[in-house]
């Protein structure tokens, strides 16, 4: 699927968006935050704080205990700050 | 019938006037027309300009799930949402929102609404430069505006 950063989360891993592939028993957007978390210390101080970090699926904001099932996309940001 | 929905996200600048008349034009049932215009502003001299990303795709989405909740709240002729994203400096302008109803009560609550839904929902981060010194720090997201969105669905 395609991981997208935004925003400080973005900066803090270093890239916008990239193709990841989580094991088969990673099922929510909480376990594929700790995954990612995992990956270097670039990830874990992206997802230092993770009870603020908002996520998507396929486009839509989802809470961390969403079901990933076969989205597409996921995007991982901060709380939004436009207006 | 249902109201005229119009979202655009862009880099350039957009005209108040010109996107109101999208709205008004040819459309004489509507009474009340509220815009909101949301500027950049210099916070007392030190701002030099504000980075806007955005999510693409979904910025568009979400500004339109609002636009098309506002319609089902209030019986509006027509809603107009810009939303710009690059970099922005002091006194231009940030968001628009127009709407057009029959009388005001509507119109205003209906863009107070879409506001407190773009500050918290619409996929947008705004990064300060700040005057001779470059990039700083992204602003934080205020408790202010969650309170505010939290209200409408309450």
């Amino acid at each position: 699927m395609k991981a997208l950063y935004f925003a400080w989360v973005r900066e803090r891993i270093g890239k916008a968006e990239e193709e990841i592939a989580p094991p088969e028993d990673i099922k929510t957007v909480a376990e594929l935050m700790a995954w990612l978390s995992g990956k270097g210390e670039n990830y874990a101080a992206a997802f230092a704080h993770i009870k603020t970090m908002r996520a998507a699926l396929d486009r839509m904001h989802v809470k961390h205990d969403a079901l990933i099932r076969n989205a597409r996309e996921i995007a991982f940001f901060p709380p939004m700050t436009g207006g | 019938m249902g109201a005229r929905i119009f979202v655009r996200v862009q880099k350039e600048s957009f005209d108040v006037a010109a996107e109101a008349a999208r709205l008004t034009q040819g459309c004489t049932s509507i009474g009340a027309l509220v815009s909101f215009t949301g500027l950049c502003r210099d916070e007392g001299g030190v701002l030099a300009a504000l980075e806007i990303e955005h999510y693409p795709g979904m910025a568009e989405a979400e500004i339109n799930r609002a636009a098309r909740e506002a319609a089902s709240r209030w019986p509006l002729e027509g809603v107009l949402a810009v939303h710009r994203y690059g970099l922005i400096r002091p006194g231009e302008p940030i968001v628009l929102v127009v709407t057009a109803t029959l009388h005001r009560f509507e119109a205003f609550a209906a863009a107070s609404f879409l506001m407190d839904y773009l500050k918290t929902e619409a996929p947008f981060w705004k990064k300060r430069h700040l005057a001779g010194k470059g990039a700083g720090d992204w602003i934080e997201a205020k408790a202010q505006d969650h309170a505010a969105a939290q209200k409408w669905r309450a």
